[in-house]
């Protein structure tokens, strides 16, 4: 396990290095550099004044030349400066990684609740009316666009009803805490409704497995009560590869709910991504990016880690 | 499995047939009348018009064709890209399977749609391609499809890969290597066969997950571009009007919709028809 895991730490770091690369390279072929766009903001810059920026710059080096003096200043802890957001990238960063935060985790508590409660309910009756109508509701889940979900919501509560504010964080100039969560309540219905379906559908299959195993049928011979069979004998061995999805939806905070954040203008990491790449601001893009495969490659591990503790039956070598 | 069928051969006809049959009814329903702009349903326009004053029926039904053309090639691609590494896993084994399927993990773990965010805003230019692709109407298209087929292999890798594992050692693939059959033979004729069906559903769900892929980035002004339209950059598009006319932006999503959930719900049954171990109990 530690071996596993020491192995694993070790490619994602090496991963990390190469995406580093990578990614420095593609935001290269974006359009346009930093002295267009300066030159762009200020039509008076006459070419030599381009040539001598290149050359103050570095940007005359070669790729390899620059990418390895970024990563020297980063590894150094020097993320660059943002040109958006016109801060340092780490400030640029942190909250609205917090934001994300509280954006999905409020999302994941709700579709898992959900899920939990839809996924069980279907399988304790296979195929029945019941079963059938959230299986829809599932796929309804599975396939809704984000983007158009988020509209319709925002059409129909905001704009119609006029019940929510559609976009932002928070009322200009108020840090109320119930405004927040008003705030709250589009993005995060979106995010749930569109998420729920693909986890009930993992329940329900967990739940399934659970209940057609031997236990089960010993514990209701016992006589125990129908909940205690479904609770405790059944529920929990299910919780096993669903904790794996826990696990692994998790990687998914970081890069946020790209979509969602910037249909509701939710100041978070997703909209920050997605803002950073076409406003050209490198630093950002380029440190956001690696932030947020970091961290779902780490997910990835953690799942693989907690289904080995969970299930003692697997072993990792 | 009969419905979901149905609404999407429904779709796929009038997509395809529609545009061309009101051309040969010498219609044009693409005519620009401002005169006749946002208005609403009526026996010319079943669902009313556009900003331009353009029919918003026949314009979802020729993005239905743009939307529905990608999400079918790209999923094809995608699964013989899938194939091809697959079958060079499993069958060659050693290094080559170590590092691809490293390779089809770490897709798997990334977080896909900002990655594509950046490949998309890549400037064409500076990859050297001939100008001529650069500068044709349909390299948006080009581009949306190189993108789902690179991000959309990892499903059917993975299944083939395991059909491989499992197949190359079986009696009748070693009788078939002791008569001297080649490795291309084996591959095709002993192996491939054995995991058509789940490679075939596989196929079949992802061109759900490439209309949906093709629709946020076109939403996103990533995707099609115009001339071209597809139902998600129609969507982008019907954004800017949502205030004063919101049924163009429903129309379009309800498309989507409408179509991913019948590649899912069809995937699906094709699933549980195919491999009676994982029909739903």
């Amino acid at each position: 396990m530690m071996r596993f895991t020491a192995i694993r730490l070790v490619e994602i770091a090496a991963m990390l290095v190469l995406m580093s690369f990578v990614i420095y390279a593609l935001i290269g072929l974006m359009p346009g550099d930093p002295i267009d766009l300066m030159r762009s903001a200020d039509p008076r810059m006459s070419a030599v004044d381009v040539a001598r920026l290149k050359l103050a710059y570095g940007l005359d080096r070669p790729l390899l030349e620059r990418y390895l003096a970024w990563a020297r200043e980063a590894l150094a802890g020097d993320l660059g400066y943002s040109r958006l957001f016109a801060e340092p990238v780490a400030a640029a960063l942190l909250p609205r990684l917090g934001n994300s935060l509280a954006l999905m985790g409020s999302s994941f508590v709700i579709a898992f609740a959900v899920a939990l409660g839809l996924g069980t309910v279907a399988a304790r009756r296979p195929q029945s009316r019941l079963d059938t109508a959230i299986n829809l509701f599932c796929f309804a889940g599975v396939s809704v666009p984000t983007f158009w979900l988020a509209l319709v919501l925002i059409l129909v509560f905001a704009a119609g009803l006029g019940w929510l504010p559609a976009s932002g964080i928070a009322a200009a100039g108020t840090s109320d805490i119930g405004d927040r969560l008003r705030h709250l309540v589009l993005p995060v219905a979106t995010l749930s409704l569109a998420s729920a379906g693909g986890y009930t559908r993992y329940v329900r299959a967990a739940m399934r497995e659970a209940l057609g195993q031997d236990h089960i049928r010993t514990a209701r011979a016992k006589g125990a009560s129908e909940a205690r069979v479904v609770f405790h004998h059944a529920l929990r061995p299910a919780l096993v590869p669903v904790t794996t999805i826990l696990a692994l939806s998790f990687g998914g905070l970081v890069s946020g709910a790209l979509v969602t954040e910037t249909m509701f203008a939710y100041p978070g990491m997703g909209k920050l991504i997605f803002d950073a790449v076409m406003g050209n601001d490198y630093n950002l893009a380029l440190s956001a990016l690696l932030l947020a495969a970091a961290t779902a490659m780490l997910a990835n591990l953690a799942a693989d880690l907690a289904y080995g503790w969970l299930d003692p039956r697997v072993v990792y070598r | 499995m009969k419905l979901p069928v149905l609404l999407l051969a429904a779709i796929a006809i009038a997509s395809f047939a529609g545009p061309p049959l009101a051309a040969a009814l010498d219609i044009d329903p693409q005519a620009v009348e401002l005169l006749d702009r946002l208005a609403g349903p009526s026996v010319s326009h079943p669902l009313g018009t556009d900003e331009l004053g353009r029919d918003v029926l026949f314009r979802l039904l020729k993005g239905g064709r743009v939307s529905l053309s990608i999400g079918i090639a790209a999923a094809i691609a995608a699964a013989a890209l899938g194939t091809a590494i697959g079958l060079a896993a499993g069958y060659l084994g050693g290094w080559t399977d170590r590092a691809l399927m490293r390779a089809t993990d770490a897709l798997i773990a990334l977080p896909l749609l900002p990655l594509l965010i950046v490949l998309a805003a890549i400037d064409l230019d500076k990859l050297g391609l001939p100008a001529r692709l650069i500068q044709s109407d349909d390299v948006s298209l080009v581009r949306i499809l190189a993108l789902t087929v690179l991000v959309g292999w990892t499903t059917s890798a993975r299944l083939v890969r395991g059909a491989t594992l499992i197949t190359r050692n079986r009696d009748f693939v070693r009788a078939a290597r002791s008569l001297g059959a080649g490795t291309p033979h084996i591959l095709w004729l002993h192996i491939l066969p054995n995991v058509l069906g789940p490679l075939i559903v596989a196929a079949t769900l992802s061109v759900a997950d490439v209309i949906l892929l093709e629709s946020v980035l076109s939403f996103l002004g990533l995707g099609i571009q115009p001339p071209l339209a597809s139902w998600g950059s129609m969507l982008s598009n019907a954004q800017e009007l949502i205030a004063t006319a919101p049924m163009l932006a429903v129309y379009p999503g309800l498309m989507i919709f409408l179509t991913v959930i019948a590649c899912n719900l069809f995937g699906d049954a094709l699933q549980q028809r195919l491999d009676p171990r994982q029909r739903r109990s």
